[in-house]
């Protein structure tokens, strides 16, 4: 067989087209658009008094200025809550324009529509609001001391509080043999796709519809969200999402304020209208994560088990709460990793400040989580002068406990139940790809050249590919070529590539005859969105579905054709022959004509579908009564809970002894994310995530000054990894099949990011000597733990 | 981020474009490399009414070495002088330098006038003017007049550049024989402006003795600071004096802030560090 296939590290397919220009991302659509621009809040928290737009108005080229007192209908109403939760008791959404007041940096007040940017943004900057100052709260601990409230009537800015309790293990803690504190905290940073959000819409006035064109995480949700915010019929609006760059968890948040003040606008005017975020805008108006911090109680016995884990922490969701609180839910139960806890009792509070709103961020809490319980890991092993891997294993679920139910409920609103996994092998394969009992004497040599070196490890658990469900459909045209079109977006991850190679695979066709279409509520209408690494597992398995279908329709047609029997059928380079026979064959495409029964003839091959030219009996209808005519198929997969990934990394770090400037030396990975469709994109993915974790550990953080003003909105001073900051990613796979899903395959797409943090303050820490207890680290922060023996 | 409206004029001589300044005097401004100034303009930190764009005027773009004195036209971008072998073998500093300015793609195109004029106290070149005492001569209208760096560079982002003149030419003295450079910088990420950087320059008897020894310093004080070193390492054999003592000395004179990347006393204590082995590294170089 030459189709390469499921399981190929095949060159991804959308990347010619992507490396060389040819992509379209949104600000490459409507030329002829006018131009969006907003008026941004400049103060964290503060009453709007008046809009004055009087020397706006004279300017050439406006079209419109609009204020919240412009808004109608349900546009006037706040932003939907998304993921609602009994335990998010005052949950708030905002307006698409201020309604009174605003709570960051950076919330829209009003919105300037022009004939092009520069003269949007000329507007914008002739508008004068009058604002009356209120006061300001900025971090956790202002927040939970609520000395000022961030919504008037929500006095102790807490907007959710969630206890889980597995065990009483407060008792299991005082019971313990030995005992810890840690107090551990992450600061902010942010998913920081290159290309920024952006919204372009059409509205065709003697048609009735809309077409919607959004570099979103969701085009079908958009869709719906677009259709009720605006009153019109959701047959009337179509969402198109074109190529993306990034997205990283701020694009699966819908609708924005644009996306739903653009196609209102387009209705309004009746011309395209579009807005693509810059820079700033994306950075003091979308949306944040990571920051919390979290208290930490363990009692373990004298081999490092566990006996009870108590983890209080507070989440700063900033101003609102429009994704609910997953990101809090899955810090609390991705917490555990690979581990047994004993008790586990675990406690958040999700608070508001004067900033902007928090949703997940790749990795979703889990970053925070992995980091709280492998710092406490290496405090164990320190307390008891254990090797640090020594106490992992002694905590891991082994193999044969599978599946181990951690007793908890996850993001999903479903059991936390780990499906498959091989901790120790991986820790195994770990050890061996770094040199980790070799490290002691790299050490020794380091020291004596006057270098201080150190290494480190971190594990987790990513509970992947989250529901409700995601749908394919897959069709044979007659000339051969396979077209796949599943719901969920794109926004680089190789989808063009997997669901080829799965569909292939099914089909027993060259994976080059498939082409891929994503993101089109014209070509799939269902569908949830791309987050949460489900793309292989619920897209991925629906189209393997929906390919079975459509290999079963093939073999029955082929099967009359040939007059055989379909179970002695395969199918092999796109064509159907009988097994051990092979020139008894028929080729797809051909089925495919045979499977659409013609009256009228377009070519020479669809001739042979015409009503003289096919045989078959004559007292049967042309279509059976539980046929369609076609050869396509569609299908839904929806997993009855999340499948769970895991991985370790490890890494050796260098720190200077003047300068105090850190080096990852070596970064290594042992990843599990069960069957591999394609081992190059998943080491792409990793690569990438890595490159995020590094980020998030050594130099991303959002910083904001006491008046809630962001300091850093600019890529000069908040500062992503270049690659001259990644490290070589040395990768090893385990591949432990998950039982939940016919591929047997779990998500990938978050995976790399995870432990950074975790990782990294283990290795500096062991270079280092001095407890690392907050990330992300700089030369200057740790020189200054140096002084203080403390971070 | 789109610049609100100016007026862009293209001159074809440098005495057009002094014309040109002349007339729009304070909301004129000179565009070169750009990659200081396109930024400032779409972020709307300035507006001003003209652009005077000398990317024309080819004249502007040398880079020679004459009578002691390396010369860099207006027009002449980082990579060029980067690269320029007679440049590089009178005065290393300059490559020493440069390499830490930024990325290769932002030295394409930005000029190493643009970056004194600019004034920046992170950026490298101003540091390199004021410890060579080299000079930069405006044109305009009325004539011409060379100005030394140590008046030159006025406060941050603030240099002598009067409304209507061009910086068509800086000039950095080739120190004597006997002298070596060192540039080291502490960044946060490679092409960053320096968290703390100094270039070193060593001048040295026959008998390697430190004859002369001067520093200076980025990102620690309003302009970019100069510290003669010679109280702390003067007269001492050149491989054994105490460049930690001449770091120390430096370290008193900075004037270091906190910032969102690092605290004054960590740019302090980079001083010390950076400035003595800056010291030891501009030895082996001479």
């Amino acid at each position: 067989m030459t189709t390469r296939m499921f399981g190929e590290p095949i060159q991804r397919r959308e990347d010619p087209r992507l490396v060389s220009g040819d992509g379209r991302y949104l600000d490459d659509l409507g030329q002829d658009a006018l131009a969006a621009a907003f008026v941004r809040s400049p103060y964290a928290h503060a009453r709007v008094t008046d809009v004055d737009v009087t020397d706006a108005l004279d300017v050439d080229g406006l079209v419109a200025v609009y204020t919240y007192e412009d808004l109608d209908g349900r546009v006037a109403e706040p932003l939907p809550l998304l993921i609602p939760h009994p335990s998010l008791h005052a949950p708030r959404t905002g307006y698409p324009l201020a309604n009174g007041i605003v709570r960051h940096v950076g919330e829209p007040v009003a919105m300037v529509v022009a004939v092009d940017r520069y003269v949007a943004e000329d507007v914008a900057s002739l508008i004068r609001v009058t604002y009356e100052q209120l006061p300001v709260v900025v971090g956790i601990a202002a927040a939970l001391r609520a000395d000022a409230a961030v919504h008037e009537d929500v006095a102790d800015n807490v907007a959710a509080h969630l206890v889980q309790e597995v065990g009483d293990a407060r008792a299991a803690i005082d019971a313990a043999p030995h005992r810890l504190h840690l107090d551990l905290d992450i600061e902010r940073s942010a998913s920081t796709p290159l290309e920024g959000k952006g919204v372009y819409a059409r509205w065709d006035p003697a048609d009735r519809s809309l077409r919607v064109y959004s570099s979103t995480q969701t085009s079908t949700s958009v869709r719906f969200a677009v259709a009720a915010k605006l009153g019109i019929p959701v047959d009337r609006v179509e969402v198109v999402t074109p190529d993306v760059g990034g997205g990283f968890g701020v694009k699966i948040v819908h609708p924005w304020p644009e996306e739903v003040l653009v196609p209102w606008a387009a209705i309004r005017l009746g011309r395209p209208v579009k807005w693509t975020e810059d820079r700033r805008e994306h950075f003091i108006s979308s949306a944040h994560e990571r920051a919390q911090t979290h208290a930490v109680d363990v009692g373990f016995d004298d081999d490092g088990r566990l006996h009870g884990l108590s983890v209080t922490f507070a989440h700063d969701n900033g101003a609102y709460t429009p994704y609910g609180i997953i990101a809090p839910i899955i810090t609390s139960t991705q917490l555990l990793g690979p581990y047994k806890p004993g008790a586990y009792r675990v406690e958040f509070r999700s608070v508001y400040t004067n900033t902007v709103q928090v949703t997940p961020y790749r990795g979703a809490g889990r970053p925070q989580g992995v980091f709280v319980m492998e710092r406490t890991m290496d405090a164990i092993a320190r307390y008891l002068d254990l090797d640090r891997t020594v106490v992992r294993e002694r905590n891991f679920i082994q193999p044969d406990e599978m599946p181990y139910d951690q007793g908890m409920i996850f993001q999903d609103g479903r059991p936390l139940i780990y499906d498959s996994g091989d901790y120790p092998a991986a820790l195994d394969k770990l050890k061996k790809l770094i040199g980790w009992d070799d490290f002691a004497a790299y050490r020794d040599q380091a020291r004596a050249e006057g270098r201080r070196v150190g290494i480190g490890i971190g594990c987790y658990v990513e509970g992947t590919g989250v529901g409700p469900y995601e749908g394919a459909h897959v069709r044979v045209e007659t000339d051969g070529t396979v077209v796949v079109a599943t719901g969920l977006t794109t926004q680089g991850q190789g989808h063009e590539t997997v669901f080829a190679q799965v569909a292939a695979a099914v089909l027993g066709v060259p994976v080059e005859a498939v082409t891929v279409v994503t993101g089109d509520t014209r070509r799939f209408r269902y569908a949830v969105g791309t987050f949460a690494s489900r793309a292989a597992v619920l897209s991925g398995n629906a189209v393997a579905l929906a390919a079975r279908k459509v290999r079963a329709k093939a073999l029955r047609i082929a099967g009359e054709a040939l007059e055989v029997d379909p179970r002695d059928l395969e199918v092999t380079d796109g064509v159907v022959h009988v097994r051990g026979t092979p020139q008894a064959q028929i080729a797809l495409k051909t089925v495919a004509v045979l499977a659409n029964p013609l009256r009228y003839a377009f070519d020479a091959e669809a001739a042979r579908a015409t009503q003289f030219a096919v045989g078959g009996s004559l007292d049967k209808p042309p279509v059976a009564d539980d046929d369609e005519p076609g050869l396509e198929a569609t299908d839904y997969y929806s997993p009855l809970r999340s499948t769970f990934a895991d991985g370790m990394h490890a890494a050796i770090v260098e720190t200077d002894p003047e300068t105090a400037e850190i080096t990852v030396l070596r970064y290594a990975v042992v990843h599990d994310c069960g069957r591999l469709i394609n081992p190059r994109i998943v080491d792409g993915q990793i690569h990438g995530g890595v490159a995020q974790g590094v980020g998030g550990a050594l130099y991303e953080r959002l910083v904001y000054d006491d008046a809630g003003q962001l300091l850093n909105a600019s890529f000069m001073d908040f500062l992503m990894p270049y690659a001259s900051e990644v490290p070589v990613v040395e990768i090893d796979h385990l591949e432990t099949p998950s039982p939940l899903n016919p591929l047997g395959v779990k998500g990938a797409g978050e995976a790399g990011v995870i432990p950074g943090a975790a990782v990294l303050a283990s290795a500096i820490e062991d270079a280092e000597g001095i407890p690392i207890t907050r990330m992300p680290i700089s030369p200057s922060e740790l020189w200054e733990a140096r002084r203080e023996g403390r971070r | 981020m789109k610049p609100p409206a100016f007026t862009y004029h293209r001159p074809a001589s440098v005495a057009d474009a002094l014309a040109v300044l002349a007339e729009t005097g304070p909301d004129g401004k000179v565009l070169a490399g750009g990659q200081s100034l396109v930024p400032v303009l779409n972020m709307r930190l300035a507006a001003p009414g003209h652009l005077v764009d000398i990317n024309r005027l080819g004249e502007l773009a040398h880079v020679t070495v004459d009578a002691g004195v390396v010369r860099v036209g207006a027009l002449a971008r980082h990579a060029a002088v980067e690269r320029d072998a007679a440049a590089f073998a009178a005065l290393p500093l300059l490559r020493q330098a440069t390499g830490h300015v930024a990325h290769p793609a932002i030295r394409n195109r930005g000029t190493t006038v643009g970056s004194l004029v600019h004034a920046d106290p992170a950026a490298e070149l101003p540091a390199v003017l004021s410890l060579l005492s080299g000079s930069v001569t405006l044109a305009s209208a009325s004539g011409r007049r060379t100005v030394p760096a140590g008046e030159f560079f006025v406060g941050p982002l603030e240099s002598a550049l009067r409304p209507g003149e061009l910086a068509v030419e800086a000039l950095f003295p080739v120190p004597p024989k006997g002298s070596g450079t060192a540039w080291l910088e502490v960044s946060r990420r490679r092409g960053d402006f320096a968290v703390c950087g100094v270039g070193v320059l060593v001048t040295l008897s026959a008998d390697r003795r430190v004859a002369a020894a001067r520093a200076a310093y980025v990102s620690v004080g309003p302009t970019p600071l100069t510290v003669d070193l010679a109280e702390a390492v003067a007269g001492l054999p050149a491989d054994t004096a105490d460049w930690a003592a001449a770091g120390a000395l430096a370290a008193a004179r900075v004037r270091p802030e906190d910032d969102i990347h690092a605290t004054a006393a960590y740019r302090r204590h980079l001083v010390a560090v950076l400035t003595a082995r800056a010291g030891k590294a501009a030895v082996a170089n001479a």
